[in-house]
């Protein structure tokens, strides 16, 4: 199942995209049971396109909230394909593809 | 957003579209843009190094900048935030917690025809100012508000 959850709507030319990526965001100051230090691993990077177009990318570090949220806007139309991705810290990634409504 | 702001927002971002195409175009490799995660801001400390890693300088000129947050948060681990610009040309934003021990929440490259807001969530380690930069044109313009945390969120 993808990490990501994701709504794309067009009102007036303009579609709003709300997404939710599930994600542990470690600070890398919490311990864990043990005692020990969990090491930081967050989200890096998040990109999203329109076919080959680039309408939004955002750079996040730990202080973005674990599960983060994410609203942005851009001028597009329903039908049109958005895909949302994100790489973290780890080498970890997913990506997921919403139909504008 | 009025229609006149769409407008101008529209025509300033016909050149980050030209970067898109770019993009498109296989001229610039996406592992390029990966590159560009600004370590060196993200690991700066204290909030004026910080300032001055990620946009230039500390010196920014009060923008018309919106910053929807909460006055008291509950919960330092989740504050809402939404900031918005009524101002053209905007090409990058970024977000900024100045108590945090890494000030620099996150960073907003726009693309083609994006609006110039964002909204996410972002952690506080207690009682702060939150800035937000946005950068019009050539230049980076800012916007403050206070949040008042009553259980910090950084750690523990």
């Amino acid at each position: 199942m993808s990490t990501i959850r994701v709504r794309a709507q067009e009102s007036g030319g303009i579609v709003t995209v709300r997404a939710l990526m599930s994600h542990p965001m470690e600070t890398g100051t919490s311990k864990d049971a043990a005692g020990n230090l969990i090491p930081p691993h967050h989200i890096d990077v998040v990109t999203a396109d329109v076919g080959d177009t680039n309408v939004m990318t955002a750079y996040w570090c730990v202080t973005i909230s674990r599960n983060p949220f994410f609203q942005f806007q851009f001028a597009g139309k329903k039908g049109d394909e958005l895909k949302l991705s994100w790489t973290d810290n780890k080498g970890g990634s997913d990506s997921v593809t919403a139909t504008i409504g | 957003m009025t229609s006149t702001k769409r407008r101008v927002f529209l025509k300033g971002t016909l050149a980050a579209g030209t970067v898109g195409v770019a993009v498109g175009a296989g001229l610039l490799a996406p592992s390029k843009l990966l590159a560009a995660w600004p370590e060196s801001a993200f690991k700066a400390r204290g909030y004026e190094d910080t300032l001055r890693a990620t946009v230039g300088t500390t010196d920014l000129p009060a923008g018309d900048i919106e910053i929807s947050a909460p006055e008291i948060a509950e919960n330092g681990m989740v504050v809402p935030v939404t900031v918005e610009t009524g101002m053209s040309d905007v090409t990058e934003m970024a977000l900024f917690v100045v108590e945090n021990g890494s000030p620099l929440t996150s960073k907003y490259i726009l693309g083609a025809g994006a609006v110039p807001m964002f909204a996410t969530r972002i952690k506080m380690g207690q009682s702060s100012d939150v800035v937000a930069a946005v950068k019009s044109g050539d230049t980076w313009y800012s916007a403050t508000r206070e949040v008042k945390v009553t259980i910090g969120g950084c750690g523990g």
